[in-house]
């Protein structure tokens, strides 16, 4: 046997597809990763915020000082070996507390994230599939909730109630799912009059399984990019209330109350490392939650998936 | 006489328009009005006519996709109008539809297995261990790859998508198919592999077609018998030979006149049609296309003509116009098109 034919006998055997002319099979999934990875700020977005919520996650082992221990000796003391980032006019490592304050503000972030896209998508289903006298009541409340003063409401809710986080992530909740609510209902009322919608009729499936099935999947696109712009605005809003002396109250930190804590003419004038570092966090971590968000909505564009 | 598969009498469905101050019903459009036709088990019934005269409407009204505003629907005997929503869901599975637009008609979240499991699932039509055998066997049965069964709708071009509408349609063992512009989205090549795969089906296993179509030459190809529909009502209801051969109604004969005959040589006498379709909203009052037929008189205005057989009709061919033996001995029986 020569060389050249064991060489076509380790050949592996020619594939048989038969007529694979419509291209390589590739499932949503990775169409969508695909669409998301080649937009690079959306990628940039989703590495900071890796490393922003790890950093939270990790606090208690990345952080050098317990974020609470004040040392009247360090107060306001410039960025240096012991404190990375400089201490506050308590004297506490900014390091140490910007990474607990990650925890506190990403939590309130994520979990009124979750509950008010429940609710919305929940209500927004509901009104958009039955239509009718329900939808209208149901986008009455929503058009009654919008037409208060967020912000407002928000102060006034705070200040009668202790402000705790779990008031405020429900606060933000009530406050906040009529968005969801009116893509979600949007959706529906283009997507049940759809054909494959009617198919599914006519084959006599419950409306719970038309609904959660097929309708909601297709509809759910919006809705994580509203969600993930929606952490972002929650972030930011935790830290406008914290800024006020409304928000979660120290020594717990967060990136609001840190901010709030600086405003003071002599620490602007001599500290500048204390406002800077939670204002930084704040900032790129809503612009990440902001560029992953516009990624997400180019990436599930079901009209360019579908072409 | 056998009893039709299918029977449906005075069906209406009248679309309210809301308006106002307080959204107060206005006025109706009135999309299908007063339509009775029967549909006999294994033949092909088309319904033909231009857009906005209520064809597709008809089709879902008796699916009761589109709940019908009056009306008797029969099926198998049974009232179909009077079935609750239980017993309506389960009586499903002997009328399914295929849809225009292979582009929409299928979940592009689900893959092609998921979709036709979840029909068999459902009506319970095949017990599950059963079901991966039955797939591939449908996949073949409408000439695609049971492998292709692993994949996305948005895999497939538009003829194949169709292939899966009807795999769809065929997995409950349905009796009747409503087939609703079902190749209109097609390309001319691709629509007549769709059609022949629909003979080839209605034979195999013994099903009843109502086909939905504007096209007439689809229609010629496949019906056994068909009815035209103008303004919400038909104008004439006949078997396919009778129809091509003599048609009555003078909407039916400007149709007709309507198809391009391949061949340079001959000059065909096209009737064509002043004017649009009147609004469904407010329907000519008498003759509802009085408005825009040539032979109209002052009759057409007055009464509403009742569909008839003149005495030069075969059995079961009906029109519905005053004029029409006049026009069919001054003209001819056929306008235009000879075969």
């Amino acid at each position: 046997m020569d060389e050249n034919q064991m060489k076509q006998e380790v050949k592996p055997p020619p594939q048989v597809t038969g007529a694979e002319t419509l291209g390589k099979h590739e499932s949503m999934l990775s169409i969508i990763l695909k669409k998301f990875f080649q937009n690079k700020l959306a990628v940039i977005g989703l590495i900071m915020l890796t490393i922003i919520i790890s950093s939270a996650i990790f606090a208690p082992w990345l952080a050098t000082h317990d974020p609470n221990a004040t040392s009247t000796l360090d107060r306001l003391a410039p960025p240096s070996a012991e404190n990375w980032l400089g201490a506050d006019h308590l004297g506490r490592d900014i390091y140490s507390r910007m990474l607990y304050a990650g925890q506190m503000s990403l939590w309130v972030g994520f979990a009124a994230m979750l509950s008010a896209t429940t609710i919305g998508v929940v209500v927004g289903s509901v009104a958009g599939y039955f239509g009718g006298w329900i939808d209208g009541v149901l986008m009455r409340v929503v058009d009654i909730i919008i037409s208060f003063p967020s912000i407002f409401l928000l102060i006034t809710i705070v200040s009668v109630f202790r402000p705790s986080p779990e008031m405020l992530i429900i606060v933000f909740a009530i406050l906040s799912w009529t968005g969801t609510a009116r893509i979600v209902r949007s959706e529906f009322l283009s997507l049940k009059k759809r054909e494959f919608v009617l198919a599914a009729q006519t084959l006599g499936l419950p409306k719970r399984r038309i609904i959660f099935g097929h309708i909601l999947p297709n509809a759910i696109g919006p809705v994580i990019v509203a969600a993930t712009l929606a952490i972002g605005a929650f972030i930011i809003t935790e830290s406008t209330l914290s800024f006020l002396g409304l928000g979660i109250s120290p020594p717990t930190a967060t990136w609001g109350n840190m901010l709030s804590d600086s405003q003071d003419l002599t620490v602007f004038l001599t500290a500048w490392y204390y406002p800077l570092f939670p204002g930084l966090m704040i900032f790129i971590t809503v612009l990440s939650f902001n560029f992953v968000g516009d990624g997400l909505r180019d990436a599930l564009d079901p009209r360019v998936v579908e072409k | 006489m056998t009893t039709p598969l299918f029977e449906t009498k005075n069906l209406k469905k009248y679309f309210p328009v809301k308006g106002g101050v307080l959204n107060r019903k206005m006025t109706d459009v009135k999309a299908v009005d007063d339509v009775s036709f029967a549909i006999h088990s294994g033949e092909t019934l088309s319904i033909v006519g231009e857009s906005g005269c209520g064809k597709s409407t008809t089709g879902r009204a008796i699916l009761r996709l589109e709940e019908p505003t009056d009306g008797e629907i029969y099926f198998d005997g049974e009232d179909f109008r009077k079935l609750s929503k239980s017993q309506l869901r389960k009586r499903r599975k002997d009328i399914q539809i295929i849809f225009q637009d292979p582009y929409a008609s299928l979940n592009p979240r689900q893959k092609v297995k998921q979709i036709l499991d979840e029909a068999m699932a459902i009506q319970g039509v095949v017990p599950k261990k059963d079901r991966p055998a039955r797939i591939r066997e449908l996949m073949e049965v409408v000439g695609l790859r049971p492998q292709q069964a692993e994949r996305y709708p948005h895999e497939f071009s538009g003829g194949q998508r169709q292939r899966i509408g009807i795999a769809r349609a065929l997995s409950v063992d349905p009796k009747l198919i409503v087939c609703d512009e079902a190749v209109s989205a097609l390309d001319v090549s691709t629509q007549a592999q769709v059609l022949n795969l629909l003979k080839d089906l209605q034979r195999k296993f013994d099903l009843t077609f109502l086909f939905i179509s504007h096209d007439l030459g689809v229609v010629r190809h496949i019906s056994d018998r068909v009815v035209v529909m103008y303004l919400g009502k038909i104008v004439e209801i006949a078997d396919k030979k009778s129809l091509f051969d003599s048609p009555h109604h003078p909407y039916t004969r400007a149709l007709l006149s309507a198809i391009p005959v391949p061949d340079p040589e001959r000059k065909t006498e096209r009737i064509v049609l002043e004017g649009d379709v009147p609004s469904p909203m407010n329907p000519p009052s008498g003759c509802r296309f009085h408005t825009r037929c040539p032979f109209a008189t002052e009759i057409c205005k007055q009464e509403e003509p009742e569909l008839r057989t003149a005495g030069d009709m075969v059995d079961g061919h009906q029109a519905a116009c005053h004029h029409m033996e006049e026009i069919v001995e001054q003209y001819g029986k056929t306008p235009s098109v000879q075969e």
